[in-house]
């Protein structure tokens, strides 16, 4: 059986003042059905737009690559229009956004909100969808479903509103679940809870997730493999578990030691020095070279190579690739 | 033993919800807090939003009232200074913002903002200012020429490091740092965080150093108070915090830290519910509804528990004794 998810050389253009910006260059990812794959990135690595690529929700003016292939169960996403797409969008694909408070229309009970996205999915008599939807917020862990359904978004707090999004994502009955940043303006006890749900929901549903996220203390325990981005690309692919013991690529690396750690604290951290660069910024050769420790002559010219490392492991990098010549 | 630099005692605030229809009862935001600063010493505060930590910091350099206790710098009430005593005492004292996008004046050059806190206390002669200020510059590690910078034309990073420029520029010896770090990425923030340990160390200041992340606290504090609902529930070092919680909710906060070892987590408690609403504040302990404690029992719920010394530590929790034999080992 093919993967349920096949992303190609995902490349998205934005008309800019000389020629394009490609926030998104050449990402390439697979995710199988019940399993979880972190995408991690810092702000403005393209982690974000990848999501919204999968759903065809590229905002304007950008542009998906003709090239670029999203397979869901072999049928490209992005080639579909109409009532093709409107059943991935919210269907066969969810998502849930980091702030539930702009996701979540204020005028509208959570219920009515709940139930307009089961409606939109399966056809149902209205009380039919009404028992759905108090089923559904019973499922995400919100204590007394029946009033939830008729409370406003305001009156949840902001774990609750979290929750109340995530039943709206599931009312189509998705095969993957893109969360990005879905917990990040949440507290670490909420946040805790709400990660807990969503694994729960992956096993009982054998949903995949697609968990967008900055922050790679997040990651670990709660997804199968992770893909880290750095301006625009996947620099490393791997198991969670070797890219903890092992991260292979100099980024992945220097992101681990700027972590501050709550056990064996050092003196001084060892930061990244510089910034994330701009889209506009962006050169050829690595991206990563101008801020990095290892780097080679040839890395501020060539473009480096994607290296295999191990099944389902690379890294985006000059070094292994001649440590191997 | 010295006098402490900052001594807060008993200190409140209240704001009074409901409308003018409605019937009106106060909210505390901060209730009971008291604790002291050492002169060098960082004193870090986490506590989840809405645990009053923010409005904690706001209060002690005189931004928000307080509605009672007392704050002592230096030996002197602070509370109810006006006039020429309170523009020497934020001479004396000043504050490093989460957003370095909303801190920053976007029509002032970073230079100016340095610059005015020099001009309004008075501190140099006109000429000698401009050297002052690209000293500053250096000193937090930016180029002199970023004076003439606009605030959009800087990363995130950068407008932090202005903004603790124009903090240390009157030349203080206690910073209020109220989520420094939050709003940078990882990269960045350890760059930020190194700059502040420096800094700390070099000008012999003192931190009340506010944050949501105890693994950033960790990183600057010697000690570290929990605060949850107004209050603070736990008083400790950092060591003793880290190694040894104590109260229920501490343990549960260290065990939600996303920590990037997979190896090595700790055992993940997670808690039922969420916290209790201001506007019904339970009589009892706070932290009463998501307590997982084994011995949580009625006391709890009508007893508030106070600020009391337990082993090395100062715990509010009836069965802190108890909830150190369970303490959570990796």
């Amino acid at each position: 059986m093919s993967s349920l998810l096949e992303v190609h050389d995902l490349t998205i253009r934005f008309p800019a003042l000389s020629g394009y910006a490609v926030p998104v260059s050449a990402v390439s990812l697979r995710l199988e059905r019940g399993e979880t794959l972190a995408l991690v990135g810092e702000s403005g690595s393209g982690k974000t737009l990848t999501g919204l690529a999968l759903l065809g929700l590229v905002p304007h003016p950008g542009r998906v690559d003709s090239t670029s292939r999203v397979l869901l169960d072999g049928v490209d996403v992005t080639r579909l229009t109409g009532d093709a797409l409107r059943a991935i969008r919210g269907g066969r694909i969810g998502i849930v956004f980091q702030d539930a408070l702009t996701s979540l229309t204020p005028v509208l009970t959570v219920g009515n909100q709940l139930r307009e996205a089961i409606t939109a999915h399966r056809r149902m008599s209205a009380q039919a969808a009404r028992d759905a939807a108090v089923a559904l917020l019973g499922e995400v862990g919100l204590p007394d479903p029946a009033s939830t359904y008729g409370a406003y978004p305001h009156e949840l707090s902001g774990g609750q509103r979290q929750r109340a999004l995530i039943a709206i994502a599931l009312a189509g009955e998705p095969d993957l679940l893109i969360a990005d940043e879905a917990t990040t303006a949440l507290d670490v006890t909420v946040q805790a809870q709400v990660l807990e749900t969503l694994d729960r929901l992956r096993a009982t549903r054998g949903m995949a997730i697609l968990l967008i996220t900055h922050d790679l203390g997040l990651v670990a325990g709660r997804a199968d493999r992770v893909a880290v981005m750095y301006a625009g690309q996947i620099v490393e692919e791997a198991s969670t578990a070797s890219l903890f013991a092992a991260p292979a690529h100099p980024y992945t690396r220097a992101l681990f030691r700027a972590i501050p750690r709550l056990e064996n604290p050092v003196d001084q951290l060892i930061p990244i020095q510089g910034n994330v660069p701009l889209p506009e910024e962006w050169h050829v050769g690595c991206r990563f070279q101008p801020r990095c420790g290892e780097a080679l002559d040839r890395c501020a010219t060539l473009d480096p190579p994607v290296v295999p490392l191990a099944p389902g492991a690379s890294s985006r990098c000059w070094l292994p690739a001649l440590r191997d010549q | 033993m010295t006098a402490p630099l900052l001594e807060v005692t008993g200190l409140a605030k209240r704001y009074e919800a409901g409308g003018m229809l409605r019937r009106r009862h106060p909210v505390y935001a901060l209730n009971g807090v008291s604790f002291a600063i050492a002169r060098g010493e960082t004193l870090g505060l986490v506590g989840e939003s809405g645990s009053g930590k923010s409005t904690l910091g706001r209060i002690v350099v005189r931004l928000v009232p307080a509605s009672a206790g007392s704050v002592r710098y230096d030996g002197e009430e602070v509370l109810g200074l006006e006039g020429a005593p309170l523009r020497s005492l934020r001479r004396r004292m000043q504050m490093v913002f989460q957003d370095p996008y909303s801190s920053l004046n976007p029509r002032l050059r970073a230079g100016a903002a340095v610059r005015e806190g020099l001009e309004i206390h008075r501190l140099l002669p006109r000429g000698e200012m401009a050297g002052r200020v690209a000293q500053l510059f250096e000193e937090v590690g930016l180029d002199s020429s970023y004076t003439d910078r606009y605030p959009h034309e800087l990363s995130g990073g950068q407008r932090q490091r202005v903004g603790i420029a124009r903090a240390l520029a009157v030349n203080p010896a206690f910073l209020v740092c109220d989520e420094p770090v939050s709003a940078l990425d990882v990269s960045v923030q350890a760059q930020v965080l190194n700059l502040l340990k420096n800094l700390q160390q070099r000008r012999q200041l003192s931190f009340l150093f506010i944050a949501h992340d105890l693994a950033v606290v960790r990183q600057l504090a010697h000690r570290v108070g929990v605060m949850y609902f107004g209050r603070i529930v736990e008083l400790a070092s950092a060591e003793a915090i880290i190694q040894r919680p104590r109260h229920p909710y501490t343990q549960a906060l260290l065990s939600a830290v996303p920590q990037p070892d997979p190896g090595r987590q700790r055992s993940r408690i997670v808690l039922a519910g969420e916290p209790p609403k201001p506007t019904a504040p339970p009589p009892g302990c706070p932290f009463y509804s998501r307590c997982f404690h084994p011995r949580k029992d009625g006391r709890c719920t009508t007893e508030l528990p106070p600020l009391r010394p337990v082993g090395e530590s100062q715990v509010a929790c009836h069965y802190a004794e108890l909830s150190a034999a369970t303490a959570l080992t990796p």
